[in-house]
């Protein structure tokens, strides 16, 4: 799988349990191959995904980071995506100005049945990282930070 | 117009009606006004009003050492009411509980640079409180009484922004870089801040730690990033954290990033209209995602 320069994308993922969690354990259950190089993280709703979780995670050393949810409307809270959805939007802007590599963070509603969706957007995510490299901007703050 | 803001707060501390007035003091003239807090009638020959009245006094209302005094006035110009209206929205007080003495911005200040104020007043559009129960003076020429909700459609707010969006990601990472290793975490820009008034900061818990709390880059920005966006859709871009700092900080093109993201894509302006539920909290099904795939 690694490249010549034995680089191996590490990527977080925070995801709904409702939707987005089924989403890859249908994935699982049906024998759909994806790359191992995501983590998932599970947590009870997209509302729930506190910013600093992904500040956090490039902290910690993280190539890309995905969060996903349930669809609009699909909410087990309701409106937990709603809230996460214009929450997002305007944290991208802030990532944006503070020059954030914005390729990096990936947005994506997944639901239970999308099994495959779930497959394709996390290979897809982990070859575009890939060809990115590692996120060396950031590893160089948290290094000179030691 | 100093003697009917005199006499108005002297008036309100001898009939009783408040406990405390907060307005603006200055030692001598050659020194910078400052935040004074009366509680006697005769002390109310302290108070000042000049164009070098900086410092929004509506951060001081949801202080605990202000509430502790008793019902309090307070003077605002009309940049500081918009930080009124977001805490009256978030019910940090009752409209009864205070008595808001509005003061009318009677002259622009000198557009020159290292003017704090060139910036934001250049584009303001409320020279004249519109919520107080007193308004003290005529707003200059130029000034627009704005009483909805209207997003200024001028571009002009947002220019430093707009010239500053023009780097590259990677230039504009350089510079927050540099900028933010001279942040030495002394947390005046939260202490200044009408809108920061948690109990307990996120970054003063310690289990977990949120927020790297060493005066490190890494710990800087984590810290810079969460105090611009616990604003967001909240922030009335009074300045003062930008003021505030002793490290010069911009602190105002975060501040200004999230305002612009929240007029776009919500048309939401903070404070400007008591009716219009805070972006953040409400939401609609009509919002855009174009970035979720």
């Amino acid at each position: 799988m690694s490249d010549a320069t034995g680089f191996e994308p590490k990527i977080v993922a925070y995801v709904c349990n409702w939707c987005t969690y089924l989403g890859a354990d249908l994935a699982g259950t049906n024998r759909l191959e994806y790359p191992p190089n995501v983590r998932i993280v599970r947590l009870p709703c997209t509302g729930r995904i506190d910013f600093n979780l992904l500040i956090k995670t490039f902290e910690m050393g993280a190539d890309a980071v995905i969060v996903s949810g349930c669809h609009p409307g699909d909410c087990h809270y309701t409106a937990g995506n709603y809230h996460a959805r214009r929450r997002w939007t305007m944290f991208r802007e802030l990532l944006d100005t503070l020059g954030f590599e914005m390729d990096r963070i990936h947005f994506a509603w997944i639901s239970a049945a999308e099994g495959k969706k779930f497959q394709q957007f996390i290979t897809e995510t982990t070859e575009k990282t890939r060809a990115l490299g590692p996120y060396t901007a950031y590893r160089e703050i948290c290094e000179a930070s030691r | 117009m100093i003697d009917q803001l005199r006499q108005t707060c002297r008036k309100l501390l001898e009939e009783g009606a408040v406990k405390v007035v907060i307005g603006y003091g200055q030692d001598k003239p050659s020194m910078m006004p400052h935040p004074v807090f009366i509680t006697k009638p005769e002390e109310c020959d302290r108070l000042v009003w000049n164009d070098l009245c900086f410092a929004n006094l509506a951060a001081y209302i949801t202080r605990k050492e202000i509430k502790a005094l008793g019902k309090p006035a307070v003077i605002v110009k009309g940049c500081d009411e918009r930080a009124l209206v977001v805490l009256e929205q978030e019910s940090q007080f009752t409209r009864d509980g205070i008595y808001v003495i509005g003061v009318a911005c009677t002259s622009l200040p000198a557009s020159g640079v290292g003017n704090p104020r060139a910036a934001k007043c250049a584009s303001c559009a409320v020279r004249t409180p519109r919520y107080a129960d007193v308004t003290i003076g005529e707003a200059a020429v130029g000034s627009s009484a704005v009483g909805s909700s209207s997003c200024s459609t001028a571009d002009a707010e947002f220019a430093q922004l707009d010239e500053f969006m023009k780097k590259t990601p990677a230039e504009r990472f350089a510079y927050w870089k540099a900028e933010l290793s001279r942040c030495v975490k002394c947390y005046a820009c939260r202490e200044v801040c009408p809108m920061c008034y948690c109990n307990r900061c996120i970054v003063d818990k310690n289990r977990p730690t949120a927020i790297d709390t060493s005066a490190t880059i890494k710990g800087n920005l984590a810290w810079h990033i969460a105090r611009a966006f616990h604003q967001a859709g909240r922030c009335v871009g009074c300045d003062e954290c930008t003021r505030a700092c002793p490290a010069g900080i911009n602190l105002r093109l975060l501040n200004q990033s999230l305002a612009k993201s929240v007029e776009r894509a919500f048309a939401y302006k903070a404070g400007m209209d008591k009716e219009t539920p805070p972006v953040i909290g409400s939401y609609s099904l009509e919002d855009k995602e174009n970035f979720i795939q």
